[in-house]
């Protein structure tokens, strides 16, 4: 394999009940890339982030990170290999401040997490650290305010600067700008685009303007398989695209009729 | 605390406290307890403090841990059996028998912890409540634990082997066991203290995030099942602790003490008092144990009165009434 390559699916699918799903998905992001994910809805996109993070096991097909077969490890154990991802339901710990979300990332590559003897205090030594992140995504102002009680936009700013706190290897993004006004959306693209320097990015993502400003490689998938791949430019010249995205939308407009 | 340089470091410091202010409520709570045996008899003031701190013990798995466990009894009777039995039959001075009963709970805890952990919710809950009813019967069928009758006259002994735990002094004109209560009260206090110290831990910091998200905290790397494991584990032995030193107060362990009522018992208080608070679980343990102690009169109509209470409760305040008061607290300032 070769050494740009940070993750790669072979045959990867999923099946519940009789439904595949997700089936025969090949998928190479190399390293330094924000790659996306994109298709209509109901295409598998978000099922193919649970099996990358194992937060799903897959029905067939392995998954290889950084030239290791992590298909077997849990979910966790993927994470401490620096494979971290967000979740399309924006992932905050509520009732803490957003400071707190940040320090608990920070607490856990220190050995200190099991400690249940020392004081709360210790955390404080990540403090710096922890404005600075904060600072980084603009959050400086909102340190104190709970995680709930943020925008949504601000919330998924502050999981990017949790995520970022763990300084992962491959951030896997699931639908970073859904459900933002485009004040929004504007500022979390600038914000990957920043932060995706000096990393890898894999991302689901509906908004193709989005995509279009910030994917050097995009694989459109459509009920559970690869359609195509390429750059934007190649990918939106696609008849097929054309047609699954242009499909999806006459079906839609029957449902709704 | 380290200085920090970073101008921002000031904002940091708004949470900290006058240490004064922080300790101000256990010199309260030392003051009370130190009073209490002039006030009330002695041994019920020892039974609250056991009780509380089960209940204390109980709330740091659910309050903090987000687990439900019905089946926490185990873990209470069954380390007040090992306590009288090591007392008793083996001779062991009481402060040895606390820790090896302590200790038979934490295992215990391990046991049950690491089926119960792989389950959530309802089935948490089920899977808890059904392993200590194993309990529950093997202690009913043990030799050793005296079946119906329990184990009765289980001695206090000599502390550290020269202590008389029995010794009653006259002070201010009351007769009081003052060795006996002192023990008893640096256990609970001990114990309490092990609780607040690791909800105010880094640990504790984590348990807080797996319970507000935990496929968030999965995803930050952290094996959920450890921390919920450890957090269980602690919980057992602490309930572990207060079941035995209530044994060497009352000198008996029964089959109530292990029993689901037990395990139902310490679900309602900690609910009483304020599930997630440090003192809701003590309040509503002072509460139940004082109602079922002042309508014992009434007979079988105790539990229909104290059911009519905690509905009563779950209605006008189902945050418990340390839970609502904090509440309220927070909302007027």
């Amino acid at each position: 394999m070769s050494e740009d390559i940070i993750l790669e699916t072979r045959q990867l699918g999923k099946v519940f009940n009789g439904f595949a799903a997700v089936s025969d998905v090949n998928l190479t992001v190399r390293r330094g890339t924000i790659h996306a994910l994109i298709g209509p809805n109901g295409a598998g996109k978000t099922t193919v982030f649970n099996l990358l993070t194992k937060f799903l096991p897959p029905s067939s097909g392995s998954v290889i990170y950084d030239g290791q077969d992590i298909t077997a490890l849990k979910p966790a154990d993927v994470a401490l290999k620096g494979l971290i991802r967000s979740f399309q339901i924006s992932a905050v710990f509520p009732d803490m401040s957003a400071l707190d979300n940040v320090r608990v990332a920070l607490l856990r590559q220190s050995g200190l997490a099991h400690r249940f003897w020392r004081p709360a205090h210790l955390l404080n030594r990540w403090n710096e650290q922890a404005f600075a992140l904060l600072e980084d995504v603009g959050l400086s102002d909102f340190a104190h305010v709970l995680a709930g009680e943020l925008s949504y936009g601000r919330k998924r700013a502050l999981e990017i600067a949790t995520t970022l706190a763990l300084d992962p290897v491959l951030m896997l993004l699931d639908e970073p700008t859904q459900g933002m006004g485009v004040e929004d959306v504007d500022r979390v693209t600038a914000l990957i685009r920043r932060v995706a320097e000096g990393r890898t990015v894999l991302m689901v993502e509906h908004n193709l303007k989005v995509v279009a400003t910030l994917a050097d490689h995009i694989t459109v998938l459509a009920r559970g398989q690869v359609l195509s791949e390429g750059n934007y430019a190649t990918v939106s010249a696609d008849p097929k695209v054309r047609e699954a995205y242009l499909g999806i939308r006459a079906d839609e407009e029957v449902a709704h009729a | 605390m380290e200085t920090l340089a970073s101008p921002s470091a000031s904002r940091l410091e708004k949470r900290v406290n006058h240490p004064f202010v922080s300790y101000l409520p256990w010199l309260v709570a030392a003051v009370v307890c130190l009073a209490a045996p002039f006030l009330i008899y002695p041994v019920f003031v020892m039974e609250l403090l056991c009780f509380a701190l089960f209940a204390a013990a109980f709330n740091l798995l659910l309050g903090f841990g987000g687990l439900l466990s019905f089946g926490h009894a185990c873990f209470f009777g069954g380390a007040a059996y090992l306590c009288g039995h090591a007392l008793k039959v083996w001779g062991l001075t009481p402060e040895l028998g606390i820790v090896l009963a302590t200790l038979g709970a934490g295992v215990l805890g391990v046991l049950i912890g690491m089926v119960a952990i792989r389950r959530q919710g309802i089935y948490f809950a089920m899977v808890t409540l059904a392993l200590a009813q194993i309990v529950f019967f093997s202690c009913l069928q043990l030799p050793q634990t005296g079946g119906e009758d329990g184990l009765q006259g289980i001695p206090r002994g000599m502390l550290f082997g020269f202590i008389d735990l029995s010794a009653e002094v006259m002070v201010a004109g009351s007769k009081i066991p003052l060795a006996m209560y002192l023990f008893v009260l640096t256990l609970c206090f001990g114990g309490y203290w092990l609780i607040w110290r690791t909800v105010h831990s880094p640990f504790g910091v984590v348990l807080k995030a797996i319970r507000e998200n935990e496929p968030r905290a999965i995803s930050l790397g952290y094996r959920v099942d450890a921390y919920k494991l450890t957090a269980f584990v602690l919980s057992a032995m602490l309930s572990g602790l207060a079941g035995a030193t209530k044994a060497l107060v009352v000198g008996l362990a029964s089959l109530t003490d292990v029993s689901w009522h037990m395990s139902g018992e310490v679900v309602l208080m900690t609910l009483l008092g304020g599930m997630g608070t440090l003192l809701g679980p003590v309040v509503g343990a002072v509460t139940v144990v004082s109602l079922h102690h002042e309508l014992s009169a009434l007979g079988s109509w105790v539990t229909v009165t104290i059911g009519v209470i905690f509905v009563v409760c779950v209605m006008a305040f189902r945050r418990g009434i340390v839970g609502e008061i904090a509440y309220r607290m927070k909302r007027s300032f």
